[in-house]
């Protein structure tokens, strides 16, 4: 009887591979060693979804500029990130919408201190899919009518906004309720915030959204302008009107102009940066948002988002210029 | 046409109808598969499977998620092979037979078929939350770990099963003690099969995608992972965050993810059908 | 000098074997507990007879059943095209074509089931849905059809393979007795072996279905995130599974009711599957001993 059948069996050559397998995953790990003037650190970053392409473009060319630095950039909602900032979890919280005084509170119970930056302005916009050729444009009381918590399971046709409207169904895509665009399209539209009908097509993800409208004739839906700037020929955007002549007459559409005057109303909003006051004291971050404001203006625009005025942009350095030196740590 | 005919009709038919089914999934496969390498190949160069995710899709690449995946694969060789074979071997040759091996075995049935999130939940709440591990790899890798334990202590005890009793009673005749026998005949004689299964259990674990989302991997990782602590991303993340973009260009960098991972699935697949195929011919009872 | 270290290595692999136990325990400890927190905030009847879910917003509603009817009207979708496709193989492999053509056919089948399944959910949002856009009206970008169809393309080995072993199973003494009589093969199948491998083919729908039912990426990629209680497959629908992807990829805080309504989906979703697998398990155990 052989005492063992296998010479060299399977189970040697896998532990071979094995062995074989981590060696090359840990010089692939490695990398080459540390240049003495190049940057280090973590950066993490999270919070809404709309202001997230900005965040990721900065991210990207801190990156090519600095390779050695670990940025993380989430997208868990305006919400979601203030919870983690408000636990000291994340550095820098993406948000569109300003921080809510609860969320003050919670950072204030976890002793973190935090800086608002301001770093662009965006026009919410109201899409349809291309081939609706009924909705150019809508009232803010008809959209208070479609999207307040009544509306869930009674609004589902179009004709029911307006009676001039098909009588179709009715397909809504919005923010989630983590979302900043969802706190402040809620506060807009139906004066209190996250006051909103449930059945929707609800998501912190906003391209999810985009596909969704994208590929369905009767629906609707909101998100930040950066998303339909960048998918132009598969949406298209409703004027609104909020039926106020005094700020611009009729239904508007949000372009640069209309979101900087103010004439695309309710809906134009500010966009945020907050930073951690313990984050700030490590170098890489004072680097990183410095690198931030600096290349805001000039990605902003081609993120499809609308950059401060020259004014705003010098206040919004000195401000943080100010932080900085309250919060440097002597190396 | 009387009814003989109409028999012999219908079974002809149901015959080329039967063909037709066996190759239809197959057929439906094979289109997909070469819409993707239409959409996908062109995008498929040594640039993307080395640069890291970017927001021009001209510019992204799986590098990150790549070296997620094998640092993924990595561990998950580690922590299930060492647990499920030794449960394996204890299971098939050491538990007493009797109502409670009937109830494991049970068990163990159940626990194939649970739905991977469940395994997500289990480990969110477990690894990631209540052992503080995070969104780590090693979080993931420990929740991968158990989705497929189960599938490899069966194949684990199918495999020694399979060894013919002479070889376990020629050793104890022999004076062997429980140990010796299993560590120098039945492992090694079962060790193809064995190798086998597990290289199948892997190949499906590579590919999940739910439950390591839900145990905390994340999306947009543009640094690759250096310990078991770091975060992580894997390709069918990669490949379901550019799926869910809307641009078309992102669907053209989706497409070349998938021919990377549906290479790697096929790889582990037919490396396994050649070890088993080597292994039947070399063994003969 | 052996006993000692024989005994380490005996315990050292009961520890592993005990592993399976702790993991099942894990399991149900956590979801019987977080789940117990959750109805302790949402009586069971709301949960499970409300048809709106909406757990996170405002007014927020618990009722599944919007959850269910989404993986419901998938996985019937999936087995409507898996059942006579997986059905007719199985037939044609076992009773029409020779040795050969069978076991090279048979690994062949097994390819669908080793897909990842994001690949398929990749399929069909971005192949199936436009194919069916082209000719059904109305059909949203987000449907049940589309990840029904692909689905149940990835089942189909599950109940080919299976029913195929059920059908080999027949007493060759019954298929003789009916080819004896002059039947043909067609006849045979439908009219002998069929009813008599009916509960192995059972156990294959059970299980494949429990496959369905369990399933996340496809349906997460292609049905869509808006909880709809509604049978009609061509509109947005989220199932549990999706729900529960969802929530993992936004944050929710710990310990809050919104947390909490994980455990509870996942636990529907336990209860659902392991009825169902054990129910098969029995199946089997039985039709397995009515032929020795």
């Amino acid at each position: 009887m052989k005492r063992s059948i296998l010479k060299n069996s399977n189970r040697f050559r896998f532990g071979n591979l094995v062995i074989l397998a981590v060696i090359a995953l840990v010089i692939a790990s490695c990398g080459q060693p540390k240049k003495s003037n190049e940057k280090t650190g973590n950066i993490s970053i999270d919070g809404s979804s709309t202001v997230y392409p900005i965040s990721e473009a900065v991210a990207e060319e801190y990156l090519a500029l600095n390779p050695k630095v670990r940025v993380t950039v989430g997208e868990s909602g305006t919400g979601g990130g203030f919870k983690k900032f408000g636990r000291g979890e994340i550095d820098i919280n993406d948000a569109s919408r300003a921080i809510k005084q609860g969320e003050i509170e919670a950072c204030e119970a976890n002793n973190i201190k935090f800086i608002e930056l301001l770093i662009a302005y965006d026009g919410m916009a109201i899409v349809v899919n291309p081939n609706n050729t009924w909705a150019t444009d809508i009232t803010v009381a008809e959209l208070k009518k479609l999207w307040e918590p009544a509306a869930q399971g009674k609004i589902t046709k179009w004709n029911q906004v307006r009676t001039t409207w098909p009588d179709k169904e009715i397909h809504l895509y919005g923010a989630g309720t983590a979302s900043g665009t969802f706190d402040y399209f809620t506060e807009a539209i139906m004066g209190e915030a996250k006051s909103c009908r449930g059945d929707y097509t609800a998501s912190e993800d906003d391209n999810v959204l985009v596909q969704g409208v994208a590929s369905d004739d009767l629906a609707l839906g909101f998100f930040g302008l950066s998303y339909f700037e960048n998918n132009k020929d598969k949406l298209k955007l409703v004027a609104v009107n909020d039926e106020n002549p005094e700020n611009g007459d009729g239904a508007i559409l949000p372009t640069l102009e209309t979101v900087k005057d103010k004439t695309y109303a309710p809906l134009s909003r500010p966009l945020f940066i907050y930073v951690n006051s313990t984050a700030a004291e490590k170098e890489v971050i004072q680097d990183f948002v410095t690198f931030y404001l600096e290349q805001a203006p000039a990605l902003v625009k081609e993120v499809g988002y609308i950059p401060l005025e020259d004014n705003e942009i010098a206040a919004g350095k000195a401000v943080w210029a100010d932080f900085v030196k309250a919060h440097a740590v002597i190396k | 046409m009387n009814n003989s005919t109409k028999n012999r009709l219908t079974d002809k038919a149901f015959q080329y109808f039967g063909i037709f089914n066996t190759f239809l999934g197959l057929i439906m496969l094979a289109v997909f598969i070469f819409v993707i390498l239409q959409v996908g190949l062109q995008r498929l160069d040594w640039d993307f499977l080395t640069s890291l995710p970017s927001r021009f899709p001209e510019k992204a690449g799986i590098y990150t998620a790549l070296i997620g995946t094998f640092w993924m694969l990595l561990l998950t060789i580690i922590f299930s092979v060492t647990l499920g074979v030794s449960a394996g071997i204890y299971l098939e040759e050491y538990a007493k037979k009797g109502w409670f091996s009937k109830l494991l075995e049970i068990n163990i049935s159940n626990l194939v078929g649970v739905p991977s999130v469940i395994y997500g939940i289990l480990g969110l709440a477990f690894f990631n939350r209540y052992l503080g591990l995070g969104g780590s790899l090693l979080a993931g890798s420990l929740t991968l770990s158990l989705l497929i334990i189960p599938v490899i202590i069966m194949t684990t005890r199918e495999s020694l099963k399979a060894v013919p009793k002479t070889i376990k009673e020629g050793a104890y005749a022999l004076g062997a003690t429980r140990w010796q026998t299993i560590w120098k005949q039945l492992l090694p004689a079962a060790s193809g099969s064995i190798v086998t299964g597990v290289i199948l259990a892997l190949a499906r674990a590579i590919g999940e995608a739910a439950p390591l989302i839900v145990v905390g991997a994340l999306v947009y990782v543009p640094f690759i992972p250096h310990t078991p602590m770091d975060d992580y991303t894997l390709l069918p993340i990669q490949i379901f965050n550019w799926t869910s973009r809307p641009q078309p260009e992102f669907q053209v960098n989706a497409s070349a993810g998938i021919i990377v991972l549906l290479f790697l699935t096929f790889l582990l697949n037919g490396i396994s059908i050649y070890l088993r195929n080597k292994w039947q011919k070399k063994v003969k009872w | 000098m052996r006993r000692p270290k024989e005994k380490l290595i005996e315990k050292l692999l009961a520890a592993s074997g005990w592993l399976t136990i702790l993991t099942t325990l894990g399991i149900l400890v956590i979801l019987v507990y977080e789940s117990g927190q959750f109805f302790a905030d949402v009586s069971v009847w709301e949960f499970l007879t409300g048809t709106e879910w909406t757990p996170l917003f405002s007014k927020k509603e618990f009722g599944i059943l919007p959850l269910l009817t989404a993986t419901l009207l998938t996985s019937v979708i999936a087995l409507l095209v898996a059942l006579p496709v997986g059905l007719t193989i199985a037939i044609y492999l076992n009773e029409y074509s020779n040795r050969k053509f069978r076991s090279t056919v048979k690994p062949m089948l097994e390819v669908l089931a080793s897909v990842p399944t994001v690949v398929y959910g990749f399929f069909a949002l971005t192949i199936i849905t436009p194919f069916l856009q082209s000719f059904i009206p109305g059909l949203a970008g987000f449907n049940s059809i589309s990840p029904g169809i692909v689905m149940g393309i990835m089942i189909i080995p599950m109940i080919s393979s299976l029913s195929e072993d059920a059908l080999f199973a027949v007493p060759k003494s019954l298929r003789d007795a009916s080819y004896g009589m002059g039947a043909t093969r067609f006849q045979t199948v439908f009219r002998v072996l069929i009813p008599s491998a009916a509960s192995g083919i059972i156990v294959s729908v059970i299980l494949a279905v429990s496959r369905a039912i369990g399933e996340t990426m496809i349906v997460a990629i292609a049905a869509g995130q808006q909880p709809n209680f509604t049978l009609n497959p061509l509109v947005p629908v989220e199932t549990i599974t999706t729900y529960i992807v969802q929530v993992s990829l936004g944050d929710v805080p710990r310990d809050s009711l919104e947390y909490r309504t994980i455990f509870a989906a996942g636990m529907v979703l336990f209860i659902i599957t392991f009825i169902m697998n054990n129910i098969s398990l029995w199946l089997k155990r039985k039709y397995h001993r009515q032929y020795e």
